[in-house]
């Protein structure tokens, strides 16, 4: 046997097992990123419309109109989401791996 | 000291921004994974069931029109009833599949009643609008409940579902009192603010 086949032997199981190794690292990456992805949205939303955050401009508004800050609510909900969900979710696909 | 519609528009905004989270996650990983912590199987139905919950206070304080509390209404009936189906199969009190058609029945008919209870045209004022695009997008979405009912573990039914979610949520976030659209507002809107 050639050497060129029997690199070839020894190397397709090891090509064959990383395959799903490599789908679950990118499942772990696409995971990991929707609550980030969610927060730079919230945050892009606040840089664009910032007048949307009544925070910023306290004096004069009422309650309804400082408890509805909706950016705030994507970036808060991107952040709860990644801390509760996603983490945990990746800890148990590396531990299914 | 009413709340206006817009701010309780960006609450449930909120709610579909997190069951499209919930649902792109479960089709990343696949409904093996997601289901190996047993608290996870019952996110997206609770946040589900609550979201119908919710509704109906809704329906009470914001009836403008017999229209409008029906509308209402029905969205609370099946957004509870899609929740409680969906908790039913989380809890393994309910095995089949096909329960699943609960929630492809809430996309279609929380799609229908967004339809008819708009009476005015696309271009009549941004909430007009809105209410249009919200109604064709569930009724478009509910091909991927119905989809996932006969095949449960299909990634493409689950991602589906997570963006028409996602879709659902930025296009609430988008709603305003009043307020022109692509530069149209009727005269017979009101008068628009940011």
């Amino acid at each position: 046997m050639s050497a060129e086949y029997a690199h070839d032997l020894h190397r397709t199981p090891e090509s064959t097992a990383s395959r799903p190794r490599a789908a679950t690292a990118l499942r772990a990456r696409v995971v990991l990123g929707l609550g980030p992805l969610t927060m730079l949205a919230g945050a892009g939303w606040a840089l664009v419309q910032p007048y949307r955050i009544t925070l910023l401009h306290p004096f004069g508004q009422g309650f309804w109109w400082l408890f509805a800050e909706p950016p705030l609510y994507v970036v808060l909900f991107g952040l709860l989401f990644h801390l509760v969900v996603a983490r945990p979710l990746v800890a148990d696909l590396e531990r299914r791996r | 000291m009413m709340p206006h519609a817009e701010f309780v528009h960006w609450w449930f905004a909120t709610g579909f921004l997190g069951l499209g989270l919930l649902k792109a996650a479960e089709a990343t990983v696949g409904p093996e994974v997601w289901g190996l912590r047993p608290w996870r199987r019952y996110l997206w139905p609770s946040l589900t069931f609550l979201m119908g919950v919710l509704m109906w206070p809704v329906m009470t304080f914001y009836t403008n029109s017999t229209i409008h509390m029906v509308a209402h209404g029905s969205w609370a009936q099946v957004l509870m009833l899609a929740g409680a189906a969906d908790l039913g199969l989380a809890a393994g009190k309910l095995h089949s599949e096909r329960w699943r058609l609960c929630s492809a029945l809430a996309m279609a008919v929380s799609g229908i009643a967004f339809l008819v209870h708009e009476q005015n045209t696309w271009l009549f004022s941004r909430a007009a609008f809105l209410h249009h695009a919200l109604g064709w997008t569930f009724v478009a979405g509910a091909v991927f409940p119905l989809v996932q009912a006969f095949r449960p573990r299909s990634a493409g039914a689950l991602g589906g579902f997570a963006v028409a979610f996602v879709t659902v949520a930025v296009l609430l976030y988008c709603d305003r009192d009043t307020a022109a659209i692509f530069g149209h507002l009727s005269e017979f809107a009101g008068v628009p603010h940011r």
